[in-house]
């Protein structure tokens, strides 16, 4: 019983979810929402706001500058604690 | 030379010829990124992998001798202040953070490209330097 009630419950979501997914649109599917809104503006815009050609690097560095930055330090604090832990004197 | 010291002439060859090769490679991710698949994160591994490369050839010694800790630890933040300057830079000049194109000195699209290769560059400095420095920590005790 301890254990019943858990397991009813995740099976419902997981059902429920499983039901959902057959809703979505196919991989890549042109009139989905995520490929009808926001990509095309970047696929159209990349090069003539952010003056770069590759659109990866536009997003990145461009519209999710904020995003990139936060990665930088991440990196910085890792290494810190890396060497705060093993390269001390 | 202690006797039990591991040494292999032909890896320190191919070494030899491959480390070029590797670094101009890492700075042409790096420098490239705007244009092809790459950046300052890639590029940075790669640049890192040269001295790792290097180090596995030779005595670990011999490369810290390259990259001592006080140079490391000039290096290390470098990408984010570069980027956090570059940021505030845009704030002084009446935009967003990071809003590249309120800078005053190029046009708008050329000066988000600029900001964005030079933050590229930083961000490959401090990644190369915090992979050398994360080996160099697991590698050997107080390096």
């Amino acid at each position: 019983m301890n254990k019943l009630a858990p397991t009813f419950v995740v099976l419902v979501i997981g059902l429920i979810m499983a039901i959902a997914v057959g809703d979505m649109p196919p991989f890549g599917a042109l009139n989905s929402p995520a490929s009808s809104y926001l990509s095309p503006y970047y696929i159209k815009e990349a090069y003539d706001v952010a003056g770069v050609h590759n659109i990866v690097t536009a997003v990145l560095a461009y519209w999710r500058g904020y995003d990139t930055f936060g990665e930088v330090t991440v990196i910085f604090t890792a290494g810190i604690a890396v060497m705060a832990l093993l390269g001390r004197e | 030379m202690p006797a039990d010291r591991w040494e292999d002439v032909i890896a320190q060859t191919i070494a030899r010829l491959l480390i070029p090769m590797i670094l101009l490679y890492g700075i042409y991710v790096i420098f490239h990124g705007h244009l092809s698949p790459g950046g300052g994160f890639q590029g940075g591994v790669i640049l890192a992998s040269s001295v790792i490369l290097y180090s596995l050839v030779h005595e670990l010694d011999q490369a810290t001798k390259f990259f001592k800790k006080k140079f490391r630890v000039i290096l290390e933040p470098i990408g984010p202040i570069i980027f956090a300057f570059i940021g505030l830079l845009c704030i002084f000049f009446s935009g967003n953070f990071i809003q590249y194109s309120k800078l005053p000195f190029l046009g708008d699209k050329e000066m988000a490209a600029v900001s964005i290769t030079i933050i590229e560059a930083g961000i490959g400095v401090t990644v190369m330097a915090m992979v050398i420095s994360i080996f160099f920590s697991l590698g050997g005790r107080n390096r």
